[in-house]
């Protein structure tokens, strides 16, 4: 099946250090490389590759200013998340619906 | 105040029941009855046992990870690209029993790293809501 924008969102907020990273840069907002790399514990080629992952599936964006690119969080990326989330729940209220029409006819 | 972060993080839905626990538990777990609800399956509640949901719109792959007769039930649903986590909890009540679903959204690549996985994405979302709450 083709995966879908919050399988995207989910799997690349999996990775704990890249969270922490989009983490940082939703609390902190713009920061470069170099900043986000002194207190991510990795190296800074490791930052950059979680950067552009996190670029890809349109979490961050960048902005080049001179010689440095700095970095901010997309925070309207995260809606799929909460479509996501109450598509499940229209699904799982209409199971407990049946569920629950199944419980009354297994008292016979 | 956490309601956002809830509603992003997980899907719960929780309903009372006047059934006892080991009814609802038979519901959740024999195929024939799961089939009459949910969805036709093959599915065991044994722990590791892999199985498969099927309906009109597309298959649910799914991987049991634990079960406590009569009390929880969790397994793995990988459906439309997703991989979450189903845990069912029943608690007995005066009237029956409060049966609680909570499904999580994201991949726990090893059954060890669950809980940590699990504590992260709720720092995550809860911290991500403080945020909005102070922009907003």
């Amino acid at each position: 099946m083709t995966p879908q924008p919050h399988d995207i969102l989910f799997r690349t907020l999996a990775d704990p250090t890249r969270r922490a990273i989009f983490e940082r840069l939703c609390r902190d907002g713009d920061q470069t490389v170099g900043a986000l790399t002194a207190q991510a514990g990795v190296s800074q080629p490791a930052v950059s590759k979680h950067l552009a992952v996190l670029k890809q599936a349109g979490l961050v964006r960048d902005r080049h200013e001179g010689r440095q690119t700095h970095y901010s969080a997309r925070l309207d990326a995260l809606t799929p998340l909460t479509d996501w989330a109450s598509r499940m729940t229209r699904f799982w209220e209409s199971r407990f619906d049946n569920l629950e029409d199944l419980l009354k006819r297994m008292d016979q | 105040m956490t309601d956002r972060a809830n509603e992003t993080r997980t899907v719960t839905v929780e309903r009372e029941m006047p059934h006892p626990p080991e009814k609802i538990w038979r519901a959740l777990t024999q195929p024939h009855l799961i089939a009459e609800w949910l969805m036709r399956t093959d599915f065991q509640p044994v722990a590791g046992q892999g199985f498969s949901f099927s309906a009109e719109w597309g298959a649910v792959e799914g991987r049991v990870l634990e079960v406590e007769p009569h009390r929880t039930l969790s397994y793995t649903w990988e459906a439309m690209g997703l991989e979450s986590v189903i845990t069912w909890t029943l608690t007995p009540t005066a009237g029956g029993t409060l049966l609680r679903m909570e499904q999580t959204g994201f991949r726990p690549d090893q059954d060890q790293a669950y809980n940590g996985a699990r504590f992260g994405w709720q720092r995550f979302f809860s911290n991500l809501e403080a945020l909005l709450e102070r922009t907003q």
